[in-house]
This record gives C-alpha cells, structure tokens and sequence, in this order.
C-alpha cells in the first residue's frame, strides 16, 4: 500500500478548514498535543501539521488565486528519516506512512532540516519534531463507520478538494483523479518523490467573441462622450 | 537558516581540538615531535582533548530533548549524525590509551598515533556531511564542505600546534611553512566555493508549486505570526551586510594570521605572537560559520515567498 493525498487545486479555496480539523484531530491524538506559544498573546505561535499558502499565478488579468495545502507528502524517498540519529523518523513498510515516535526524538531538527516542504515543525513545549500522521488513529480504527476512515483534513474538506487512497491501487480514486487530471509532484527535481500529488487548476473555459453591431458601436461612442 | 550558537561554537572548538589531535598524531609518525619533551606532548594532547569535549557539550545545547540524546548512536547505518556521535565516543578510548602511550613511551606508540589521527579526520568528515548530504540547502550541498572543514580543521589546529611548540621554544620552522600553506590553500578553497554559491541554479518558486509556465507570488503565507519554520529557516540578513562580513571574514581567518605567519617565520624570537594569530583566527572562523549558515537558503523558503534559492 501506498497510502496518500491529492489535492485539487482547482476547487480549494483557501479557507484553511483542513488546518483547523487536523489541528482539533491531533492536538489529542497519537503524537500528544500540538502545543502553542501564547494563544491569546499579540504573536501566537504553535505547531500545526498543514499549512495554506495562497499564491499570485500568472500576471493581471490573466492571474489566478492558488491556493496550496501543504503537509507531509509521505515521500517513498524521505530524507528525513535517513538523517534521524535516532531512529525516531520511520517510515511503515506496509502502508507508506511517516511517523515519528516521541519517545525517542532527542529535537536535534535535523529532520526538519532534509523535508523540502516545510512539513516537520518543532513542538516548543514538548521539544519534539511534530508532523502529519495521516491520521494513523483514525484510518484503521474499526469503532469508526467506515466512511469516517479517513483523515480529519479530507472529512472536513467543505469543497472534498482532498481525496484519500491509496496510490498503488491503480483503480483507487486517488490513482485515478491523479491520472485523469495529470496530477503532480511538488519540486520533484529534488527527488524526495513525494506520494501525495496536486491536481492543476483546469483552463479556464474559452470566452465568445462578442460580436458589435454598428448601431452599438455608435451608441457606446454617443455614452462615453456624455458621460464625460 | 537560524545560526545555532551553540552549534557555530561546536563545528569551531571541536574543529580545532580534532585539527591539533591530527597534527599530533601526524608528528607522532613523521617524527616532527620527536624533540618534544613527554610534557608538551601530553599538554598539546589535552588541549585537543578540552577543546573537543567542549565544543561536544556545546553541541548537546541545541537539543530541545536531550535526554533521548544516548539514542543517536542508533542509526549508524544511514545518519551521518549518528555516525558523528559513534565516531566522536569511540576516540575518547583511544585518545586516552594514546595518552598512556605517550607517558609510558609503549612502543605501540605509532599504531595508538595513527588511530587518532585517523578518527579526528573521521569525525570531522561525518560532521561536515550532516550538512553536505542536504538536498534541501544547494549552498551545502557540496563536496566543497566536507573538504572546508576539514581544511578549517587542520588549518587552526595546526596553527595551534605551532602557537603551543613556539611558545615552549621547540618550533620547527618548517612547519610554519606547512601551515602557512595550509592557510592559501583553505582560502583559495572558500574563495571557489563563494563563486560557486554565487552562481543562480537549483529549485525556483515555480518548481515548488508546480506552476512551471507562469509567474508566482506569494500572496498570504497563511499565518499571523512567525512560525517555527519562518524562525528556523527565514533567517534573513542584507546582502550587503554578508558581503562585508565575508571581508572582514577574510582578513580574520586568512590575512591578519598569514602576515603573523610570516612575520614569525622571519623573525622567531617573536613567536609568542602566535597565539595572538590563533585566537583571531578562531574568532574569525566563528564569524565564518555564522556566515555559512546565514548564506544557507532553505528551499523551505520558496514556500514563505522567495523566487528562488
């Protein structure tokens, strides 16, 4: 098993929902809580495992708002847990997923030092690295319907821009979405191979000519000389 | 990213003590502490010995859970930082019997010798690839590095071992050559590498975002307030700040001691002002390991608004 994310970045509208959800899941889930520095104070800050960037795509008018989720991309070649001194970053053979195990990282940042995409953050309280489980707890776990098997990020997805599947499954929906809609890799050029992929926004539906009839021309020429 | 203090002091300290280990145990089997009396070899032993258990200390400081620190001697197979702490506990034994060697004049001497001399080059070369190994930092990235510091290394521990020879009347004027070339040769080095870090190439705000065709910015990071990624890999400071930081970089680690070098090779009954070039030279490179990281853009920036590393 290959078990991942696509992201559709065609329909995400940046509302940071996965965030909070995975923040809400987490904070009490296998990792421990995802500590924060001054809440309430003028600069909180804290450990989140997904963040949202917003980006500026092609020049006006022709732009476009972007927004990008980002998390661990569990990647099948994950420095991160190369570079682990310890032995607490690993990687589970059977499904893909990357962990680390608190009660083995000594906070030497290493880890977060070798991830590309800023997925690895420091829990100032604990002083242990934190990052997306994929919710672990919450996938296997058989007390839960079965279609509650799934992340908190892609169940509370108001626009269902994050799929989950598993990505050797070539009939997934994952596999599919991504081979349909020629999903990618983000900075693959680094080769980490990232399993989680984004799906580009689709083209913009071509717009008609529209088509002015000389009386038109006349009438819109007669309105801008009165409305000067 | 973030210059750690307490790791600019280990590379630095420990650098030095593992430089002057190496240098004595190369004296050792080239026979050039043949005339040191059983005391200045052991002092130039120690001394290597402090500075490295305090730069090893100093290293554990920027753990934010040091008490799963015994841990790291885990993954020697893949962690090069593994591989570094292994290293590093493994030549305390064997300096050790190196020193009762010493003492007792063993006849083993040379193999106890070489064996350090071959872990200080060792530890200084698992160390430097901790940041060689990182695809994520192009200006590390580099064979470069791990030929900096062990020239750093052997540049200011040999300086050291100079100082110290001097100073106790024993200095073979010879060596002050070596190490004077030492010297050209690290500079000629870290001005390749300038060039080379200089050169635009490698991920773009376009490959992290996968809009290769089309122009990105940055329009909301997504956060209020810095978060530990802005603090650890955000670090920011003026261009023209760094490059007269290089200059005076420059004139610290590599000028002001090689005209005190030379200066001493001249006229020898000066050379206690070796110690003067040693402690300039430390502080320089103190200054040189900020910049190495300061310099180190993160890819993890183009995420947070850069347009390139």
């Amino acid at each position: 098993m290959k078990l991942g994310l696509v992201v559709d970045l065609d329909t995400c509208v940046g509302c940071h929902a996965c965030a909070t959800a995975c923040k809400q899941w987490n904070t009490s889930g296998t990792i421990g809580p995802l500590s924060d520095e001054r809440p309430h104070g003028k600069d909180p800050s804290g450990s989140w495992l997904n963040r949202i960037h917003s980006y500026e795509v092609g020049d006006s008018p022709h732009s476009k708002t972007v927004n990008i989720p980002m998390s661990c991309m569990h990647c099948e070649t994950a420095d991160c847990v190369t570079v682990c001194p310890t032995g607490a970053s690993y990687k589970r053979e059977e499904d893909g997923i990357v962990l680390i195990d608190q009660d083995k990282c000594m906070g030497c940042n290493l880890c977060s030092w070798a991830c590309p995409y800023g997925a690895r953050e420091l829990d100032a309280d604990s002083g242990t690295m934190k990052k997306c489980t994929l919710c672990v707890d919450r996938i296997y776990d058989e007390q839960l319907p079965e279609a509650e098997r799934q992340p908190a990020c892609v169940l509370t997805c108001p626009t269902s821009s994050r799929v989950f599947g598993d990505f050797d499954d070539p009939d997934s929906q994952v596999s599919k979405l991504t081979r349909e809609r020629a999903g990618q890799q983000l900075m693959p050029e680094l080769g980490y191979n990232p399993v989680n992929t984004y799906l580009p926004p689709r083209n913009p539906k071509q717009q008609d000519k529209i088509e002015i009839s000389p009386m038109q021309g006349v009438r819109q020429l007669v309105n801008r000389i009165i409305n000067r | 990213m973030h210059p750690a203090f307490s790791v600019l002091i280990f590379t630095v300290t420990s650098g030095a003590g593992y430089g002057l280990l190496a240098w004595l145990g190369a004296g050792q089997m080239l026979g050039f502490t043949q005339t040191y009396t059983i005391g200045l070899q052991l002092t130039l032993g120690v001394m290597a010995m402090v500075l490295i258990t305090i730069g090893l200390f100093s290293s554990t400081m920027h753990l934010a859970n040091p008490k799963n620190a015994w841990r790291s001697f885990s993954r020697f197979r893949t962690s090069w930082l593994s591989r570094e702490a292994v290293f590093a506990v493994l030549l305390y034994p064997i300096a050790s019997v190196y020193a009762a060697a010493i003492l007792w004049q063993w006849p083993m001497i040379n193999l106890w010798a070489g064996l350090s001399m071959a872990f200080a080059l060792i530890i200084l070369f698992t160390t430097s690839m901790i940041y060689a190994s990182l695809k994520t930092i192009r200006q590390w990235n580099t064979p470069m590095v791990p030929a900096l510091f062990m020239a750093y290394a052997l540049m200011s521990g040999g300086l050291l071992f100079v100082a110290v020879s001097g100073f106790f009347g024993v200095l073979n004027p010879q060596l002050l050559i070596v190490v004077m070339a030492l010297v050209v040769i690290t500079l000629a080095l870290k001005m390749v590498y300038f060039f080379w870090q200089g050169k635009p190439t490698g991920a773009t705000i376009q490959t992290a975002t996968g809009f290769s065709q089309a122009s990105v910015r940055l329009l909301d990071a997504g956060h209020s307030a810095p978060t530990f990624l802005n603090r650890e890999f955000g670090y920011q400071v003026a261009a023209d700040f760094l490059l007269r930081l290089r200059i005076v970089m420059t004139f610290t680690v590599f000028m002001l001691p090689l005209v005190l070098l030379y200066w001493v090779f001249n006229s020898p009954e000066i050379v206690e002002v070796l110690v003067g070039a040693w402690v300039i030279m430390m502080a320089g490179l103190l200054l040189e390991r900020w910049l190495f990281f300061a310099e180190a853009r993160h890819v993890v920036r183009l995420y947070q608004g850069d347009q390139r590393t």
